[in-house]
C-alpha cells in the first residue's frame, strides 16, 4: 500500500453544504433527508463526507447516511483513466458507470468480468458491494477481478491499495464503510463477439430447477432461474431456466448489436398491481409465453444480462411506498429441501412477490464480508406493506440463520441485528480492522449503524 | 478536425470532448489544472482522439499566458483549425452582491478574458484562412434578469462580441457558433433547485456538435430554450420587475 500527499483540502463549512435532498435506494424506502455533494472533483468533496454513494442502486440503505449526514455522490467521477487494449486492463475513476464500460468497450471486444442485473451501477458501487452475476459459479464476484484501489481513509490520507492488501479485501463487499474510493484497476475479460448465445427452457418444478441449475452450471458460463413460488402444489417453484455464453465470431452476426430504446413507468402503480390474484396471473402468464417461446439462439447481451434496464423506473410497480429486494444464500449442503421449506414460509407469511430469482453460487469470496459463499442464493422483491412485509423477512432470516445461510447488504432494509450477526460472524473482525483507520468511527452509512454497530 | 479545447475537464465541454474523441478528432485541451487536464487527455485518447491528446495551462483570468499556450497547441496539431471554449465561472446573484472579489473575478474571467482569447484565437484562425470557433455563452444572456444580473451581463456582452465576429468575419471563412445552454445539470449547478427544461451535458454536446458540423451561427441547448426565451424577451419591463425568472 502506497499513500499519497494529496493538497490539503479543507472540509466544507456547513454554510457550503447544499440543502438537504430526499435520498433513497431503488427500493425508494427508506427515504433519508440528507446534503448531497456532487462533482467532477471527488477527491475534494469527499472531505468530511459521512459516506460516498454512486447511482443509488443498493435497494435498501446501503448507499443513505444519516439524516443531514453529508454524503459524496460518485457519477461525475466518471473518467476512464487508462486502458490497455492489449491486457484489458483498465484503470478508472469509481463513479464511471457499467453502461458507459459496455457502450465503450463492448464493441471493441472487452466486457466486464462480473456482471449485476442491471448497466446502470458505478463501477465503484460494484466492487463495494462485491457485485457477482450469473457467473458466479465460474468467475467469482466483481472484487476478484480487481488489482487495486485509491481509497480516501477517513483519516484524510489517500492510499493506493492492492489486492493483498487487508484494507482492499476489507473494501471489497465493504459496502463503502472502510473509505471513499476514489479510483479503480480492473481486469476486464475478452469476448469473441458482442453477442451472446442464449437457450432457455421451461422447468416444471423447484426441484428440477435446482438439479437442471447445478447440471448447467457445469457447462455453461451464465446460468440463472427465474421461479414462480406462487404455483400451486407440486408446481411450487416452476420457471425457466436460462443459460449462455459469449457466440464466437463465426456464429454472431457482423453488425453490432443496437441499442435499444427503453419504456418508463410514468407514474406509481396502483395498489392492485401488487394483489395476489394478479401477480399470481402474472407468474402464470409469463411461464407460459416464456415456455411457448423457449429455445436457443443469438441475443444481444442488453435483454440477456439486463432485462429489467428495458424499462426505466421499474421501481413505480411498487406504487409509493416502496419495496424492499430480499436475497439470501442458502448452503448447498442444505440441500433443495431447505429452498422449498423457505418458499413455503414465503408463502405462508403473505408474500406475493413476481418471479423469483433463483442461481448456484460457486466459492466463498475473499472479500472480508462479501455476500456469496457456496450454496443456492434467492432474490425477490417484496413490496413494503409496513408490518406484514417486516414480518416475512423476519421469518424468512430465521430459517436462514437456522440453515446456516446469509442475506446480502445490497438489497436489505428490514433484517434485524440480532438475525444478522448470527448470520454473519466476520463483522467483529471486519470493524476492528476499520477502527484501525477510521478510529473516530467518522465513515457510516444508515446500513452500518442498523447492522454493523456503528454509532448514530 | 484539429480541436484545441478550453474547458474539456468538466460538464458540458467533458461531454462535448468525449464526442468529439469518438469521432476520432484531434485534441488539444487547455485549463488551469494540469494534473487534470492530463487525466482527462488520457480519457479521451482512450475514447478514441486521433493521436495523443496534449494539454497545456492556461487561464483566463491571466491573458500573458494566452500567447504561449496557444503556440503549444499549434505545435501539437500542427495548426488547429477548430476552438471550443466551455470554460466559465458561475456564482449566484446573492454570492456576487456580497463578494466584491469574487464579482471581479467572474466578470473578468466571463467577459475580458474570454474575449481576450477569442481575439487571439480569431487571428489565427483568419491568417490561415478561417475555421471555426465555438463558444459557450448563456441564456442568461439574453436578459436582464433578477435572479442572475452579474452572471447575466458578462454573458450579455460575450454574446454581443460573438455576433459581431460572425457578421465581420464569416465571409472571411470564420465561423463563429455561439452556445446558449439553458440550466443543465452540471457540478457548476449543483445544489440548485432545477427549473423545468433543465438538460443533462451529454444532450447539450449532441445538439452543439451537429451546430459545430454546420457552422451554425447560434445553438440553444437543450433546444427549447430558443422558445422559452423568445417569450422572456418579449415580456415588457413591468411584468419582468414583478417576476421571479
Amino acid at each position: 500500500m502506497t499513500e499519497t500527499a494529496i493538497p490539503e483540502r479543507a472540509a466544507p463549512a456547513a454554510t457550503d453544504l447544499p440543502p438537504a435532498t430526499a435520498l433513497s435506494g431503488w427500493g425508494r424506502h427508506p427515504i433519508v433527508k440528507a446534503p448531497q455533494l456532487r462533482s467532477e472533483d471527488l477527491p475534494r468533496i469527499t472531505v468530511g463526507a459521512t459516506l460516498t454513494r454512486g447511482l443509488g442502486r443498493s435497494y435498501g440503505d446501503a448507499s443513505l447516511p444519516l439524516p443531514g449526514a453529508p454524503v459524496a455522490c460518485s457519477t461525475l467521477a466518471d473518467r476512464f483513466l487508462e486502458f490497455d487494449s492489449k491486457t484489458g486492463r483498465l484503470r478508472c475513476e469509481a463513479g464511471l458507470s457499467l453502461a458507459e464500460l459496455n457502450r465503450v468497450l463492448l464493441p471493441r471486444g472487452w466486457f466486464t468480468p462480473v456482471t449485476p442485473g442491471t448497466q446502470f451501477v458505478t463501477l465503484g458501487g460494484m466492487f463495494a458491494a462485491d457485485v457477482h452475476g450469473k457467473n458466479h459459479h465460474e468467475s467469482g464476484c466483481f472484487g476478484e477481478h480487481v488489482r487495486s484501489i485509491r481509497l480516501r481513509t477517513a483519516d484524510g490520507e489517500v492510499r493506493e491499495v492492492g489486492e493483498q492488501d487487508e484494507l482492499f479485501l476489507a473494501s471489497q463487499g465493504g459496502m463503502g464503510l472502510t473509505g471513499h474510493l476514489l479510483e479503480l484497476e480492473v481486469q476486464l475479460k475478452k469476448v469473441a463477439s458482442p453477442w451472446i448465445w442464449a437457450e432457455t427452457s421451461p422447468v416444471p418444478d423447484l426441484e428440477t430447477m435446482i438439479d437442471r441449475l447445478l447440471e448447467a452450471s457445469r457447462h455453461w458460463p451464465y446460468t440463472v432461474g427465474w421461479s414462480d413460488c406462487l404455483a400451486p402444489g407440486a408446481r411450487l417453484g416452476r420457471g425457466i431456466l436460462i443459460v449462455g455464453r459469449w457466440a464466437e465470431a463465426s456464429e454472431a452476426p457482423a453488425r453490432l448489436p443496437a441499442m435499444k430504446r427503453s419504456v418508463a413507468v410514468p407514474f406509481d402503480l396502483p395498489t392492485w398491481a401488487l394483489s395476489r390474484w394478479f401477480v399470481r396471473s402474472f407468474n402464470a402468464l409469463y411461464y407460459r409465453v416464456r415456455s411457448a417461446t423457449a429455445g436457443a439462439g443469438i441475443v444481444s447481451p442488453q435483454p440477456f444480462y439486463y432485462p429489467l434496464d428495458a424499462v426505466r423506473h421499474w421501481n413505480r410497480v411498487y406504487g409509493r411506498r416502496g419495496f424492499t429486494q430480499y436475497q439470501c444464500v442458502l448452503p448447498t449442503e442444505r440441500g433443495a429441501e431447505s429452498c422449498r421449506k423457505f418458499f413455503d414460509i414465503l408463502v405462508r407469511h403473505g408474500g406475493t412477490p413476481y418471479l423469483v430469482v433463483v442461481k448456484d453460487f460457486g466459492a466463498e469470496s475473499r472479500g472480508s464480508i462479501s455476500f456469496p459463499r457456496p450454496g443456492l442464493t434467492i432474490a425477490m422483491d417484496l413490496p413494503m406493506r409496513g408490518r406484514q412485509t417486516q414480518t416475512i423477512v423476519d421469518a424468512l432470516n430465521e430459517h436462514v440463520v437456522a440453515e446456516g445461510g446469509r442475506i446480502y447488504l445490497a438489497k436489505d432494509a428490514l433484517t434485524r441485528v440480532e438475525q444478522f450477526r448470527a448470520m454473519d460472524p466476520r463483522i467483529e473482525a471486519w470493524n476492528e480492522l476499520r477502527r484501525r483507520y477510521d478510529p473516530k468511527g467518522l465513515l457510516k452509512s444508515a446500513l452500518s449503524v442498523r447492522l454493523l454497530g456503528d454509532e448514530a | 478536425m484539429k480541436v484545441l479545447f478550453l474547458g474539456a475537464t468538466k460538464g458540458m465541454g467533458r461531454a462535448l470532448a468525449r464526442r468529439l474523441a469518438e469521432r476520432g478528432e484531434a485534441l488539444f485541451l487547455l485549463g488551469r489544472d494540469l494534473e487534470d487536464l492530463e487525466r482527462s487527455a488520457r480519457e479521451l485518447e482512450v475514447l478514441g482522439a486521433h493521436g495523443s491528446v496534449g494539454s497545456a495551462s492556461c487561464d483566463l483570468s491571466e491573458p500573458s499566458g494566452f500567447r504561449a499556450a496557444l503556440d503549444q497547441a499549434d505545435e501539437k496539431l500542427d495548426g488547429f483549425d477548430t476552438v471550443v471554449v466551455t470554460a466559465g465561472l458561475f456564482a449566484t446573484q446573492p454570492e456576487l452582491e456580497q463578494d466584491e472579489a469574487q464579482c471581479e473575478r467572474v466578470l473578468q474571467v466571463n467577459f475580458t478574458g474570454t474575449v481576450l482569447l477569442c481575439e487571439q484565437v480569431r487571428k489565427r484562425l483568419l491568417s490561415r484562412g478561417g475555421g471555426k470557433l465555438c463558444v459557450f455563452s448563456s441564456v442568461a444572456g439574453e436578459r436582464g434578469r433578477k435572479p442572475v444580473i452579474l452572471y447575466g451581463a458578462t454573458k450579455a456582452g460575450l454574446s454581443y462580441y460573438l455576433e459581431g465576429l460572425d457578421h465581420k468575419f464569416r465571409s472571411d471563412g470564420l465561423q463563429t457558433i455561439t452556445v446558449k445552454p439553458g440550466f443543465v445539470k452540471t457540478g457548476m449547478t449543483e445544489g440548485l433547485d432545477p427549473p423545468p427544461f433543465a438538460g443533462e451535458p451529454e444532450d447539450v454536446a449532441r445538439v452543439v456538435l451537429r451546430a459545430i458540423d454546420r457552422g451554425k451561427p447560434v445553438v440553444y441547448a437543450p433546444p427549447i430554450w430558443r422558445w422559452v426565451m423568445m417569450v422572456i424577451r418579449c415580456l415588457p419591463r413591468f411584468v419582468m420587475r414583478r417576476i421571479g425568472f
